[in-house]
């Protein structure tokens, strides 16, 4: 199978800071992958990794087999929407199109015009007079008339009012299966990636928490409660995620493969956004951990 | 054509309800055999989910031996869930919209009149267990 994007201890420093540090991810090809966290948790930093906007300070990234931003026949194949969906404000729909065309090799035009007419943008209208729900499709239009193998999106419904979201994901859902396009969508709500993502990036002050198949990380997390107990009593092979405890009681979110036996706990299942919450509360939670790993 | 919709507060997952959404239309003959299930690429722009969701319940709906795709056309009905019990849901119908309307004429409300029909479906059900 191939791989999408392929990172090893991947990091990027800016002055003191990592921004993003020990980043190792093995993603396969024909994906929605959902990237999400809190802002300013890295995804930014990653998303430009990988289309070679920035260059790293640590370890190595590598895009559908390349170096990012290597080439022509790179640059081709990797499609990138930057945040907030930016236009050019001065240019008309057409122009956009006219230089989507000039600067694309492998532009469908025919693609771009149909998409153009189907969401009724007048091609002569300004971008700049367009709403944010207009701009966002122009944006995706680009960047799905580029045919690229692989559409890389950051936060590109954050600004959408929730009819303009879903108008935005349709019409990204159609162009995944229509051109067989990858797509890697970063987001900091995880109802945004719920429907569309069958592949999770958890990223959390600049280090991935959990990267995985949905179904996969669905089915191995569970919730437990039961009598108050100490976590360090449970079996090895259950990794605990995240916990909070009364005087009487504890809940767990745990990580395991094996069937829980226990016959104290609770066993419940886990839907996407707890998962993802438990993940990301779970640093601040146990910050000692961390420090000792 | 059927047409899915999801439901996202009921805790089942969307390939799933995509699946019963199938066979609920076939027991109830909303969906034939010969007929056409809507195409990955539809369900996927009209819901804005994950295609791999949507080939996944096709793929399950064709293990049941309900489905089956044709290349390059779609997927189809195969087999029907009605059977031959359709010809009786008629009166079947029409006595449980008899007994509804005794129950409301005795005062129940919606969910009182939901939790009375689950239980005795539940423990009717048991019975036949045993």
């Amino acid at each position: 199978m191939t791989v999408a994007l392929e990172a090893q201890g991947l990091g990027k420093k800016y002055g003191k800071r990592w921004a993003l540090s020990d980043c190792t991810l093995d993603i396969p090809a024909g994906r929605v992958v959902g990237l999400v966290g809190p802002n300013g948790a890295g995804k930014t930093t990653l998303l430009n990794l990988a289309v070679g906007q920035i260059q790293p300070s640590a370890g190595s990234i590598r895009v559908l087999g390349g170096r990012p931003a290597e080439g022509p026949a790179q640059l081709a194949k990797v499609g990138y929407v930057a945040q907030d969906t930016p236009t050019y404000a001065a240019l008309s729909v057409a122009d956009h199109l006219k230089l989507g065309a000039r600067l694309n090799p492998s532009w469908d035009d025919a693609l771009a015009r149909k998409r153009i007419e189907r969401l009724r943008l007048d091609p002569g209208h300004k971008a700049g007079k367009l709403s944010g729900g207009q701009r966002a499709q122009l944006a995706l239009t680009l960047g799905i008339a580029k045919r690229p193998e692989l559409l890389i999106l950051d936060e590109p419904v954050a600004a959408l009012d929730p009819l303009a979201r879903r108008e935005f994901l349709q019409g990204l859902m159609e162009a995944a299966v229509e051109h067989s396009l990858g797509v890697v969508l970063s987001s900091h709500l995880v109802s945004d990636l719920e429907r569309t993502c069958d592949y999770l990036i958890v990223i959390v002050e600049s280090r991935v928490r959990v990267a995985g198949d949905v179904d996969d990380l669905l089915a191995s997390h569970h919730r437990l409660t039961g009598p108050r107990r100490d976590p360090s009593t449970l079996p090895a092979d259950q990794h605990i995620v995240s916990e909070s405890h009364t005087d009487r009681q504890s809940t767990l979110i745990v990580r395991t493969d094996a069937p829980i036996h226990d016959p104290a706990w609770t066993v419940g299942q886990v839907g996407l956004e707890d998962l993802v919450l438990a993940y990301m509360s779970a640093e601040q939670a146990r910050p000692t951990l961390e420090a000792v790993r | 054509m059927i047409e899915f919709h999801l439901d996202s507060d009921s805790g089942v997952s969307p390939y799933m309800q995509l699946v019963r959404q199938v066979k609920h239309a076939l027991r109830l003959d909303l969906l034939r055999e010969g007929e056409q299930l809507p195409t990955v690429k539809d369900v996927v722009a009209q819901l804005a989910i994950n295609p791999n969701t949507v080939l996944k319940a096709y793929r399950e709906l064709e293990h049941e031996g309900l489905v089956a795709p044709r290349p390059g056309l779609g997927t189809f009905v195969t087999r029907t869930l009605a059977g031959n019990s359709l010809a009786a849901h008629g009166p079947l119908r029409k006595d449980l919209e008899r007994w509804l309307a005794k129950a409301r004429l005795a005062g129940m409300d919606d969910e009182s009149i939901e939790a009375l029909f689950m239980t005795t479906f539940r423990s009717a059900g048991q019975e036949e267990i045993a």
